[in-house]
């Protein structure tokens, strides 16, 4: 495949999912039952074309750092703005994730949603989401990044209030993009900054002009700025903490929705954005980046623990999971970032959809028993299902075992590269900056404990409700999905070494790109050492940088503790549900404050509700009250002011001017009558008059 | 060119006006049906006809003419002298019958002319003295497409004043419950700031002895001794001031906005659709032909003070329109009309910024408010018309009962909220760009506005479309099936939105065909601009 054919078809891979969308929303009505159908076939030829350009740009290029191509789409003007997209290495294994996991999420849901009233929406609305979603792999600038942005955000936005006659689903949803936009507007920010100082939109273009010594502002702080404000589009995306409150709720969409959406796909946009822009990040912004996402990795494993409600605990695991991806980047550990972001989305896709495939089936139970009013998703109406649905339960514990990362699983494989990673960051930094692998390993040992307590609780032991008794395994178009994304999570995929990833193609293929910022604002150790060239080797151990080489150095004892950090919390968590060695209520009953805290999810929803939201309500209320009382009061009190000046003009022209006039009016008057008596008619008294006259006027003026 | 195209789309309304008022009134009930009818294809033959003269129109217009202060470079110009008199104590007055189109009219034109066709097709729901209300409608056009095409002052204020009267009538008469409020606002607020523009015209024609506004771009043709000779004196910034408050009631930017929410939700359904679709860009574009190139001395002294009245326009009427959530009556209308105000300030903050982004946006953003929030008018009064009623707790749960009404609405309410694929993306987008280069601070405290709109939208969707239907409107709309067949839009909204929708994709994807037609002139008014700001 040569580049222009590779390009022209990454095109046709973008509008196809497109076409499905318009498909469905213009002739879904018609389609019917059909528009399963129809979607997921287009989606299948999309998974093909992807495949194909995939494998080309990974193994034909892979060395080649990006296919891409620029036009210019307006002019605002003397000048016209350049926009693109293009294929690197990231973006051809984003391809694969997005096609893949949105594939198989259409193929469930014929089953799924069968029977929903909107059916041919939902088919409709996931093509808009898919095509949004490749827009942003696909995209090489800012400007076509930000705006895919907004239409994933949107696409989200319709899929979680999918069923909106449930005011919590339409609620969800605008929750999701009105906190989306607060991290956009800080994008946006950053997105002016760049463009008003490199003028362009061009990740190239700006990135060069980083490297040439550029600064916004001529500033240092400005670049900082601008990339934390970049940044914060990803917390929004990315559901990072304190922006992280929205991905919860979004559980109120459709399962299938928040397997490809709000778990593998969309909320690892913020972290593919950063991956895509690593180059413009200082050393500062790394930081910030670096503590948001130990905060959140470490906040929501807290959370996760006390759910009860199935979906939740996933999305708490996810926000978790997201924040370590975060964390990586913001320690420099680029590769098993991303990596974890592609393992993470397997099996977090396989966890969802497994979610979905019991609460399809507690659905159904319940149906059977004309029950209306249970739960189908707390965790505490389930149990014994590893019996009823044998295929969702191995499936799910295989995927658990990926998530708490156990060995020859892809989730130990890039679990411990980022946990390496934040160790050697540590030692590096030094100072405070050791909390952060500290909160690390705490969270993965939480991980292990409330997936394993998830597996437990639901899957294990005896059914703990009738509905639960009575459930059956799904059909196949249900299960097959969640094998293939299972199979997905064997370390086998990634490298040939279960307990080293780095000797893998995908090391060799999501290599570290070089900073762009430089040298004075940028931390030593990500400056790549140009003499020691990669060529030379560190045993059988390529390393980029002083950070890379750290890694490497820690790797195994990393390894060592992250194993017996999850190893103690799934062992704590067979203790405690499985053999009730110890009691699950009395520990609650021992803790009670900090489950409450944890169960309300540290009270975030709260106190948002307390501060911004009020004071914006406030302010609002305080502004529409102002215009209606204050402004439009003085509008209407000038015009009452003119009214009133109106009357008193009146009156004055009434008493005073008409009486003047009327008073002149009489005065004539009178004089009149006592002159009319002159005007006797008679000629002869005229022309004596006259003659007097006369004489009076030559008597003054002679 | 020969053919006057200019003077026919102007004074185009005029003779569809005169065939209106000769309509016989048909003597019984059925004659007196059949008249209306007429009266209602007159006026829409007559808009569609202009309609399609503004599309040769564009078809013609050469981009590569700048246009602005540079009289060869205007298209399509007619010019003949029209009152040329002498009175005692003024001396020669010499009024020119001149009109003229560049890159800043060419879109208020297509506007104009889109705008004024479309909303014909919700005027065919007044029922009530059908002959005046198409005859003050065509009226109106004509003043509006004036305005657009006027070069002389005089005309100009003609054509302004012009428009005033049937708008006054127009609400006054076929408006709301407190019409006779609204209309009085309406009309008070727009002569006050003519009389300001009144006086600055006589200023500039006693400083120069010509109403020419291109003439008056040049400062060489200003006398020695006039009152607004000379740079930056304080009579030319008195002066600069009365303009732009006459040319910002219109627009309207905070504090002189009230009389538009009044105006609103007053207005019946059509006029609402004009007021906001053409109306409020007729400030905009005062200031951009009259008072900025005119006195670019005191545009420059007072930059930084307008650039700060667009950003608390923004943020201000973002503010009032989530305030809707609490105080008074929630109206429907009321809510857009503040976020019009909102919108209407990122023009200000565009021109402001005096960058080409800037002012490119800001036109654009004229253009595209005007297409979206017709759609939003429109897509109100279709409910309206039904419910009659516009509170937004009277709804909830229409996107089950209405399924193509709220695929129409949520491409107005996207494109509303700025989102990506719709015009008004790429018009933001621009504005905020350029603005940041001058005034970075400002422009991201009006960003605050992105937010805003998103939750005032999504906001005033939910309580619409989601949710459950009220038990009152279960049933049919209309249950005799006399005028409303289905439950859904009928054919006539969707023939006047649907344009419109389509209109605001296309240009979201492909924005070239009317940002072309302004770059040139844009950079021809920045570079007569730029002498003059520090």
């Amino acid at each position: 495949m040569t580049h222009d054919t590779l390009l022209t078809l990454s095109v046709f891979v973008l509008l196809t999912p497109l076409l499905s969308f318009m498909i469905n929303i213009f002739f879904g009505n018609k389609l019917g039952r059909l528009s399963g159908v129809v979607g997921t076939t287009i989606l299948g030829i999309d998974l093909l074309m992807a495949a194909l350009i995939a494998f080309s740009k990974l193994v034909t290029y892979g060395g080649e750092h990006i296919i891409q191509t620029r036009f210019e789409w307006f002019s605002p003007g003397s000048y016209a703005i350049s926009v693109g997209y293009g294929i690197d290495n990231i973006a051809a294994i984003m391809l694969m994730v997005v096609t893949l996991i949105s594939f198989l999420v259409h193929l469930f849901s014929t089953i799924y949603m069968e029977g929903d009233r909107r059916y041919p929406k939902f088919y409709a609305y996931l093509g808009l989401f898919t095509f949004s979603m490749l827009g942003i792999v696909m995209a090489n600038n800012f400007l076509m990044m930000y705006i895919f942005w907004e239409l994933v955000g949107i696409s989200s936005y319709l899929l979680i209030g999918f069923w909106y006659e449930k005011d919590s689903a339409s609620n969800a949803g605008k929750k999701a993009f009105i906190t989306n936009r607060i991290g956009d507007l800080g994008f946006f920010a950053g997105i002016m900054i760049l463009f008003m100082t490199y003028g362009s939109f061009m990740f190239e273009d700006i990135f060069a002009g980083i490297a040439s010594g550029t600064l916004p502002f001529n500033n240092p702080t400005m670049l900082t700025l601008a990339g934390i404000g970049i940044f914060m589009g990803a917390m929004g995306k990315s559901a990072q903490w304190p922006l992280h409150v929205w991905l919860p709720d979004a559980m109120e969409g459709p399962t299938p929705v928040s397997a490809l959406i709000h778990a593998a796909t969309m909320v690892a946009a913020g972290v593919y954005l950063v991956a895509k822009v690593f180059w413009m990040f200082t050393a500062d912004a790394l930081t910030f980046i670096a503590i948001i996402g130990t905060i959140t990795a470490f906040v929501s494993a807290t959370i996760a623990i006390t759910q009860v409600d199935f979906k939740k605990v996933l999305a708490y695991s996810t926000v978790s999971q997201l924040g370590f991806m975060i964390m990586s980047l913001g320690t420099g550990g680029y590769t098993n970032g991303f990596f974890h972001l592609v393992t993470h989305a397997w099996f977090k896709a396989a966890l969802f959809l497994a979610a979905g495939s019991v609460i399809h089936a507690m659905h159904h139970a319940m149906h059977h028993m004309h029950d209306h009013h249970s739960d189908p998703q707390d965790i505490n109406n389930m149990g014994g299902l590893r019996k009823t649905m044998p295929w969702t339960y191995r499936t799910f514990l295989f995927v658990t075992l990926a998530l708490a990362g156990i060995p020859l699983t892809s989730g130990f494989l890039s679990k411990d590269g980022i946990l390496a990673g934040t160790l050697a960051w540590a030692k590096l930094t030094g100072g405070w900056h050791w909390i952060v692998p500290v909160m690390a390993f705490t969270a993965a040992g939480m991980t292990a404990f409330y997936m394993f307590r998830l597996t437990i609780v639901a899957f294990h032991g005896e059914p703990k409700t009738k509905i639960a008794g009575h459930t059956h395994e799904n059909p196949v178009r249900i299960v097959l999905p969640l094998v293939v994304l299972s199979v997905l999570s064997v370390w086998f995929f990634y490298s040939p070494n279960p307990i080293d990833a780095s000797v893998g193609w995908f090391h060799a293929r999501v290599v570290q790109p070089e900073t762009a910022v430089p040298a004075a604002y940028q931390w030593e150790f990500l400056i790549q050492d140009h003499q020691a060239a990669p060529a030379e080797n560190h045993g059988s151990h390529h390393a980029l940088n002083a950070l890379q080489e750290e890694t490497h150095h820690y790797h195994y004892l990393a390894m060592f503790l992250s194993l017996l950090i999850a190893g103690t919390g799934i062992a704590l968590a067979f203790a405690i549900y499985q053999y009730k060695l110890i009691s699950a209520d009395a520990l609650e009953k021992r803790f009670k404050k900090l489950h409450t805290f944890s169960y309300n999810k540290w009270y975030f929803d709260e106190l948002y509700h307390a501060t911004v939201i009020a004071l914006m309500l406030a302010v609002s209320k305080a502004m529409a009250w102002f215009d209606s009382v204050v402004v439009d009061g003085i509008v209407n009190l000038s015009a009452g002011l003119a009214t009133v000046a109106g009357k008193v003009t009146g009156l004055f022209d009434h008493v005073v001017v008409d009486g003047a006039v009327n008073l002149t009016a009489r005065v004539t008057g009178f004089f009149g009558s006592r002159l009319r008596k002159l005007q006797t008619g008679n000629i002869q008294f005229y022309v004596v008059m006259l003659l007097l006259g006369v004489i009076l006027l030559f008597y003054f003026f002679v | 060119m020969n053919f006057p195209i200019l003077t026919w789309i102007t004074f185009l309304p005029l003779a569809g006006m005169l065939a209106v008022l000769l309509v016989p009134k048909g003597k019984d009930e059925q004659g007196q049906e059949l008249s209306k009818t007429i009266i209602r294809w007159i006026a829409a033959g007559t808009t569609f006809l202009q309609l399609v003269l503004a599309i040769i129109l564009y078809f013609s217009y050469d981009t590569a003419l700048a246009g602005v202060n540079d009289l060869k470079s205007f298209q399509f110009v007619e010019k003949v002298s029209w009152i040329n008199a002498h009175l005692p104590m003024v001396g020669d007055i010499n009024i020119e019958y001149f009109l003229g189109i560049d890159g800043l009219s060419v879109p208020m034109v297509l506007l104009t002319a889109i705008i004024s066709f479309l909303a014909i097709f919700p005027s065919f729901g007044i029922n009530k003295a059908v002959k005046g209300y198409f005859a003050m409608y065509l009226l109106l056009d004509l003043g509006m497409m004036g305005v657009f095409t006027a070069l002389d002052f005089f005309l100009f204020y003609i054509f302004w004043e012009l428009m005033l009267l049937p708008m006054y009538f127009l609400i006054g008469i076929w408006g709301g419950p407190r019409k006779e409020y609204a209309a009085i606002k309406f009309f008070i607020y727009t002569l006050v700031g003519s009389v300001f523009m009144l006086l600055v015209m006589i200023g500039l024609y006693h400083s120069t002895g010509t109403f020419n506004l291109v003439e008056l771009m040049n400062q060489g043709n200003f006398m020695p001794g006039g009152i607004f000779s000379g740079t930056g004196t304080t009579l030319r910034l008195v002066a600069f001031m009365g303009l732009f408050i006459g040319f910002a009631i219109k627009v309207p930017v905070f504090p002189f906005h009230t009389w538009l929410p009044d105006a609103h939700v007053e207005a019946p359904t059509p006029i609402s659709v004009i007021l906001a679709g053409v109306l409020l860009k007729m400030g905009a574009y005062g200031m951009i032909r009259i008072a900025f190139p005119i006195f670019p001395d005191a545009f420059a002294y007072f930059q930084t003070l307008i650039a700060w009245i667009g950003m608390i326009s923004i943020v201000y009427g973002a503010f009032c329109a989530l305030g809707q959530h609490k105080v008074g009556k929630r109206d429907f209308k009321k809510l857009i009309a503040y976020s019009s105000v909102s919108h209407m300030g990122l023009v200000i903050l565009g021109l402001a910024s005096m960058r080409p982004e800037g002012i490119t946006g800001a036109i654009f953003q004229m253009f595209n408010h005007g297409i979206i929030t017709a759609m939003l008018f429109m897509i109100v009064g279709v409910i309206y018309d039904r419910a009659h009623t516009r509170g937004l707790d009277d709804f909830g749960g229409l996107a089950k009962k209405m399924p193509i009404y709220t695929g129409i609405m949520a491409v107005a309410f996207f494109a509303a909220i700025g989102l990506p694929g719709m015009s008004g993306f790429i018009s933001e987008v621009l504005v905020f760009l350029g603005a940041f280069k001058t005034y970075p601070v400002l422009t991201v405290i009006s960003g605050l506005s992105i937010v805003l709109g998103a939750a005032y939208m999504l906001w005033a969707l939910q309580k619409i479309f989601f949710g459950q239907l009220p038990e009152k409107w279960q049933g049919p709309w209309d249950p005799t099936g006399r005028i409303y067949k289905t439950d859904d839009v009928n054919l006539r909204e969707i023939v006047a939105l649907v344009p419109l929708g389509v209109l605001v994709i296309f240009l979201g994807v492909y924005p070239n065909p009317v940002l072309n037609l302004m770059t040139g002139s844009v950079t021809q008014l920045i570079e007569l601009m730029k002498p003059f700001i520090h």
